[in-house]
């Protein structure tokens, strides 16, 4: 009873972590953190996207219709982007200053035969009129979204945004913030797409 | 000189400010529901969803405009009788995962709940395999 059987210690020792060289168990640690500090080295110098892109492209768009955004064009409603041909639905606002930049680049595309209509997000009626008498008028209805209810129901998360439209009635592109001189021949080319 | 000067830092000034919409905010933005019960419901809901514009707060805690038109969406929903689940899945159906804090079990984040289930059972087979010896051990003394 008094001699216990020699196996208990030694069979403790046989399980396998403790087989493993003592350098392991000092090192894991150190590597473990310089594994976690090298990635989060690694990962300040990525860029950072701060947009979140709709999960509505290849959705049909949501019924709305919204009133005229000021009294020189009519406002907007799903059925005017329905039909015909693929048009841009541009989501702006004139307390946008990217949507100044990016105005000249609408009006390239309107030059270009592509109609746009324009959804103008919490904006006054005097503010949009003077928008457009400065900067220019591309679109053909402009509606007013007072309370961004549009623009949330097509996953759009600021402005400047467009989208595509195909005759459908389904969102097929996004292009998020200011359009650029180079953005335009992708634009062209998804509204091509869409046809 | 100085008045240019100060014509330039009234511009610096004025610049942001002029990025800012006047409108007044939607109508449940602010305003809470006239039923407790309802409204306990809207904020436990805003609490663990994302603002779109300012990414690591939720609309309940921003004070942007959108947070604020995302609210008045969240209130005017349960209102007119839906759940707060179907509202989660309206705006998760815009934006995808990203919009919600509540974690859902997708392709990309299975192994946040697979990881903790395989180390307790991992621990567990550990543990039973020390204690079964321990019973064998008594079992010898005896």
């Amino acid at each position: 009873m008094t001699d216990k059987p020699p196996s208990k210690n030694t069979e403790r020792m046989d399980f396998w972590l403790w087989k493993l060289p003592l350098g392991i168990w000092l090192w894991a640690p150190l590597a473990l953190f310089a594994f976690f500090a090298g990635l989060a080295g690694y990962m300040l110098t990525q860029d950072k996207t701060e947009f979140v892109e709709s999960a509505m492209i290849g959705q049909s768009l949501p019924d709305f219709a919204l009133k005229p955004a000021f009294d020189g064009l009519p406002g907007a409603a799903r059925s005017d982007l329905v039909g015909g041909q693929p048009r841009l639905l541009n989501i702006w606002a004139s307390w946008c200053l990217p949507c100044i930049a990016e105005a000249p680049q609408l009006e390239a595309l309107h030059a270009q035969g592509v109609e746009i209509v324009g959804i103008a997000i919490r904006d006054r009626p005097e503010d949009v009129a003077n928008f457009l008498a400065r900067h220019g008028n591309p679109y053909t209805r402009i509606g007013a979204d007072d309370i961004s209810e549009v623009q949330l129901a097509i996953g759009s998360s600021g402005v400047p945004e467009t989208f595509v439209i195909d005759a459908a009635g389904v969102i097929r592109y996004q292009h998020i913030g200011d359009i650029r001189e180079s953005d335009i021949p992708i634009l062209l080319a998804e509204l091509e797409k869409a046809r | 000189m100085i008045r240019v000067l100060l014509t330039f830092l009234a511009a610096l000034i004025a610049l942001p400010l002029s990025a800012q919409d006047t409108m007044p905010p939607a109508p449940y933005a602010y305003n809470q529901l006239d039923d407790p019960a309802l409204e306990a419901q809207a904020t436990a809901l805003m609490h663990t969803l994302r603002c779109l514009k300012c990414q690591s707060q939720s609309i309940a805690d921003s004070d942007a405009p959108m947070a604020g038109d995302m609210r008045h969406q969240v209130r005017s929903r349960i209102l007119a009788g839906e759940s707060p689940a179907e509202i989660r899945a309206w705006l998760v159906a815009r934006y995808g995962d990203y919009v919600s804090y509540t974690p859902t079990v997708s392709a990309s984040t299975w192994p946040l709940f697979a990881i903790p289930v395989l180390l307790i059972l991992i621990v567990a087979a550990v543990l039973l395999r020390r204690l079964g010896r321990r019973r064998a051990d008594a079992g010898d003394a005896s």
